[in-house]
């Protein structure tokens, strides 16, 4: 069991590195770093354009395959990612925050996944009826609302719930507020900043999961063990989440790895709208300034993340089903 | 205590709603079972057999509509709810469902699955005990090793052993009525055999009633007090068991009955076949419902459904002229004569070449593992060296358990390459050295009809296309075709207008019969029948068989006949060949293996085959095969059977060695060639 989860592990690991070259290669490819010197005024001279370039490991005099040769010998050797263009460590800054999205990634996506199965099994246990067809019409609104569109209208319910408590109960930009002290109101402070992206998070896995799981599910209950369960003096309730849901879980495991990615997209967009510095503003921002450091960091960022998810679900799974544990 | 009957069902109906319309799948049913008791239901698929013991339980979707009553020693099932319900279940009924591979929950191991049965019922019981009670369950029914396979999940079983996990759970609580849903159809004969044994123990020790529910007659024959024979969604029979099998009152009992192939009588009288279908039960005439296909039927008949009529000794039955078939007025066979064969053509011509000779087939399969670099870790030996022959206008069934290679080596002839060894010769030609125009041609001569005839078709051609097709592959113009696909329709009994229509619109017995007109397009002159009656029901496999019969004398045709009912193959064979683990392991003329079979699996495969009678059933000393077909991966010694040999047990220690460590060849034992080194000491009696 262990084996076999370390031996996913390592198949995923050789995934991540050859999607963090790719990363860099097409980074390197489509981004131009010369770019940003070209509009300033006065526009720096040639030489000096090149020896700022050159400082970053992107000087196009070099090949390319020689660039992405030094930028991966950083990565093993120094475990360095490249300077952005304002001469940060990359690496250091996606330390600080990766520890900010993940706050919310974390939080977001495990909360969704327990909701959306909840809402799925619920769905499925009372097909067609009021209840299960409140649960679909609301995930389908979910799923066609894009998730910037669900976080300002959060902000707008929570400005006017402000204004009508007279106060800030919600606290909607940023992190935190600077220059509280006590552990307590920082504590407090920084779960009302977290209130409203994580539920448009939560919203997003819950309406996808609870699809997938309701489907699942069905599928179980017409299934003959669930039969004989009852025939054992299970009531119906009980044989359906004693046996069913536990069978039902099974598939939904690949499909939390899967699903992890639109997840990390969505979590992007909720970062830029509440103005969190997270990973996701990191990837967006360095593209539109030609950081190509930065750019294939934030690659390696959501590879890893990637691969991470994807080893949980395999393990989740042999797990959950003992005919493919070996 | 009151003197109420253990179980009493009163006038109970199902039906589904669907749409505007009702699908009435029960319709007013009353019975009894006493303490004890073992009631056998027999019906095809459709009556409404299953559903009406799901009502029972309590067990049928919510979308049911229940009418009538269920008492169970004269306390009233019917609308108690669900908790209550609960109580009972397992506790009071338990029931045993047909396919075992999908009725364990296969992410729990077996031991939990029977230990929750029985802490649902007992609060106080300790994990601890409950697990300890399990094992000993486990060896009741049979399971080597409990100790051990307490702790493995259900895909590490074979189906024999799931359904002996099923039994432990059903006796668990020391339940006073079993009801077994089809408990033995998914299996191989002579595991439904060790199975029906299981069951027998399991009610004498519980004590319990059994109400066994099945298509089959012979199961129900052996085992059975009293049946209760049901047509569409109705009882129309029921009786003591010898009652409803020697003087059946029913003409639908009565032509069951005749429609069977006997291994005992089978291969000398032609079958009687039921012809037509159960009607829908949506629709449903006015009349008695099984008018339609009845052959003494009479103009009263349609106007009013015939009540279950009380005649003599506990036997009733639902027909308006029961009366007349009970005084003898009415015979059985005017009811349903058995049809005349027709004319023979030329008897088999042993001089003759032989139009398939197989010749030391073999086909192993490496077992490999790592996904990279593959490493041989053994070898599957599917068909292990075996000699076959068929001669024009013969026909060769091939029997043996499932995974004993029956399959692999029709698809070797099918495939008609070279062999990994020996070597396959059709129509005098050996296929190892064939061009592609040869083998096209040669396609031609050799075809083949499938088990399932739903799934063999497709559904989106018309049945004209589907039996043209054949001739398309070689060429053949549209005229020409189509006069071909009418003459093919008429050949194997249905309507020419029939070839505009598509498969969903035909009942299994037709489809099998265009199956069978588009094996025959192409004008071959030997058929491969693999199962071709085995997933039909039983009143329509002999309409089928006789048509094959008949095809074989009119078209002196020869046929591969795949079966693993040893009647279906007694009734229509005129040489067998019994195959274990790969090899053959007696083989002769049909009659003389039946009749005097030598090899001790023969001997066990004839000796499980229940029998449709249930005198002859009582008086059999059953021949039981211990466990299932081992693994084909396993290295055996000497003789491949050895391991589960009923002969092998009672020989002495030097006879034994021999069995060990010398693999017998096939030999020529009075008219028949049988693999066993100790058939002259072989005292079994088999039927």
């Amino acid at each position: 069991m262990i084996l076999y989860g370390v031996r996913r592990f390592i198949n995923y690991l050789v995934l991540t590195l050859l999607a963090t070259v790719v990363g860099y290669v097409l980074a390197s490819l489509v981004l131009n770093p010369a770019a940003r010197f070209y509009g300033r005024n006065p526009r720096p001279s040639d030489a000096a354009i090149e020896s700022s370039l050159r400082r970053l490991g992107v000087d196009p005099h070099k090949p390319l395959l020689e660039r992405t040769w030094d930028w991966m010998s950083g990565i093993f050797l120094h475990g360095t990612f490249g300077l952005e263009n304002n001469l940060d460590p990359v690496g250091h800054d996606m330390l600080v925050r990766s520890g900010v999205s993940l706050q919310l990634l974390l939080i977001g996506s495990v909360l969704g996944a327990v909701l959306g199965v909840t809402l799925g099994v619920w769905g499925a246990v009372r097909q067609y009826q009021l209840s299960d067809q409140v649960v679909t019409y609301a995930s389908y609104v979910v799923l066609s609302t894009p998730v910037f569109v669900i976080g300002v209208l959060l902000m707008i319910l929570a400005t006017s719930f402000n204004g009508w408590a007279g106060q800030q109960v919600i606290q909607f930009t940023g992190q935190y507020t600077p220059g509280l002290s006590g552990t307590w109101n920082v504590l407090a402070d920084r779960l009302s900043h977290l209130l409203l992206p994580t539920i448009a998070l939560a919203a997003l896995g819950a309406a996808e999961y609870s699809r997938y799981q309701r489907n699942a599910m069905l599928d179980v209950l017409s299934a003959d063990y669930i039969r004989t369960a009852r025939s054992k003096g299970r009531t119906r309730n009980s044989a359906m989440i004693r046996h069913g849901v536990r069978v039902a879980l099974i598939p939904m495991s690949t499909y939390f790895a899967y699903s992890f990615g639109t997840l990390i997209a969505g979590s992007t967009f909720l970062e830029l709208i509440f103005s969190w510095h997270g990973m996701g503003e990191l990837a967006l921002t360095s593209i539109t300034q030609n950081d190509v450091n930065a750019t294939a960091g934030s690659v390696f960022y959501l590879s890893i993340l990637v691969l991470i998810s994807s080893t949980l679900a395999e393990v989740l799974y042999a797990a959950l089903d003992p005919r493919v544990r070996i | 205590m009151t003197d109420a009957p253990l179980l009493e069902v009163r006038d109970l109906s199902v039906s589904f709603p669907q749409g505007a319309d009702e699908v009435r799948a029960v319709r007013g049913i009353s019975y009894t079972v006493d303490q004890g008791e073992f009631l056998g239901i027999v019906g095809e698929s459709g009556s409404g057999k299953s559903v009406s013991s799901m009502a029972i339980m309590g067990l049928l979707p919510r979308n049911a509509v229940v009418t009538g009553d269920v008492l169970l020693r004269g306390e009233s099932l019917l609308g108690r709810d669900d908790r209550e319900l609960s109580r009972l279940r397992g506790k009071e009924i338990a029931m045993i469902f047909q396919d075992p591979l999908s009725a364990l929950t296969p992410v729990y191991t077996v031991g939990d699955q029977i230990a929750e049965g029985l802490m649902l019922h007992d609060r106080a019981l300790s994990q601890q005990a409950a697990s300890v009670r399990a094992v000993e369950l486990l060896r009741v029914v049979g399971i080597p090793a409990p100790e051990r396979r307490v702790k493995a999940f259900p895909h590490e079983f074979s189906g024999g052993m799931r359904q002996r996990v099923m039994i432990a759970i059903a006796i668990a609580n020391d339940p006073d009525l079993i009801i077994a849903d089809e408990p033995t159809t998914a299996l191989d004969v002579t595991i439904q055999a060790q199975i029906l044994e299981v069951l027998q123990q399991a009610k004498e020790m519980t004590g319990a009633a059994v109400v066994l529910i099945t298509h089959d007659l012979g199961v129900v024959a052996g085992n059975a007090d009293r049946i209760a024979v049901m047509y569409a969604g109705r009882l129309v029979e029921t009786g003591s068991v010898d009652d409803v099998f020697s003087r059946p009152e029913m003409p639908y009992t009565i032509g069951l009955l005749r429609s069977v192939p006997n291994l005992v009588t089978a291969g000398r009288t032609r079958l009687v076949p039921l012809e037509g279908r159960p009607p829908s039960l949506s629709d449903l005439p006015p009349g008695c419902p099984f008018e339609p296909r009845c052959p003494i039927s009479v103009p009263e008949c349609t106007t009013a459904e015939p009540p279950l009529l009380v005649l003599g000794g506990g036997h009733s039955a639902a027909c308006i002229r029961a009366p007349e078939i009970e005084s003898g007025a009415l015979q059985a066979s005017d009811v349903f004569p058995r049809p005349e064969p027709v004319s023979l053509g030329s008897e088999i011509g042993s001089e003759q070449e032989p139009v398939l000779t197989i010749e030391g087939l073999v086909r192993h399969f490496p077992l490999t593992t790592g996904m990279v670099f593959k490493k041989q870790i053994g070898t599957v030996k599917a068909v292990d060296g075996i000699d076959l022959q068929v001669r024009a206008g013969e026909v060769l069934g091939l029997v043996g358990e499932s995974g004993c290679g029956k399959s692999t080596t029709i698809l070797e002839v099918l495939e008609m390459t070279r062999p990994q060894a020996g070597s396959i010769r059709i129509a005098g030609r050996d296929v190892a050295d064939l061009s592609r125009s040869d083998r096209l041609s040669l396609r031609k001569d050799v075809q083949i009809v499938f088990q399932d005839p739903m799934a063999a078709l497709d559904p989106r051609l018309t049945v004209g296309d589907i039996i043209g097709e054949p001739l398309t592959v070689h060429g053949d113009s549209k005229m020409e075709r189509r006069r071909r696909v009418a003459e093919l329709l008429d050949l194997v009994g249905l309507e020419h207008s029939m070839s505009s229509r598509y498969p969903h619109e035909f009942s299994g017995g037709q489809r099998q019969r265009i199956g069978i007109a588009r094996a025959l397009a192409t004008n071959p002159r030997l058929l491969v029948l693999d199962e071709p009656v085995s997933a039909l029901d039983v009143s329509i496999q002999a309409g089928v068989m006789n048509l094959l019969e008949d095809l074989k004398a009119r078209l002196r045709l020869s046929y591969l006949f795949v079966a693993h009912d040893l009647a279906v193959v007694r009734q229509i064979a005129d040489t067998v060949a019994v195959m274990y683990l790969g090899r053959i392991v007696e083989t002769g003329d049909v009659g003389e293996v039946f009749a005097r079979p030598h090899h001790p699996y023969t001997q066990a495969l004839m000796s499980a085959v229940p029998i449709p009678d249930p005198e002859a059933e009582r008086s059999r000393e059953r021949i039981l095969l211990d466990g299932d077909l081992p693994s084909p991966t396993d290295e055996i010694s000497g003789c491949n059977f050895h391991g589960r040999c009923p002969l092998y047990k009672i020989l002495d220690p030097s006879r034994q060695q021999q069995c060990v460590t010398e693999d017998p060849r096939l030999r020529m034992i009075d008219t028949t060639s049988a693999a066993c080194h100790h058939v002259e000491q072989n005292t079994l009696q088999p039927l």
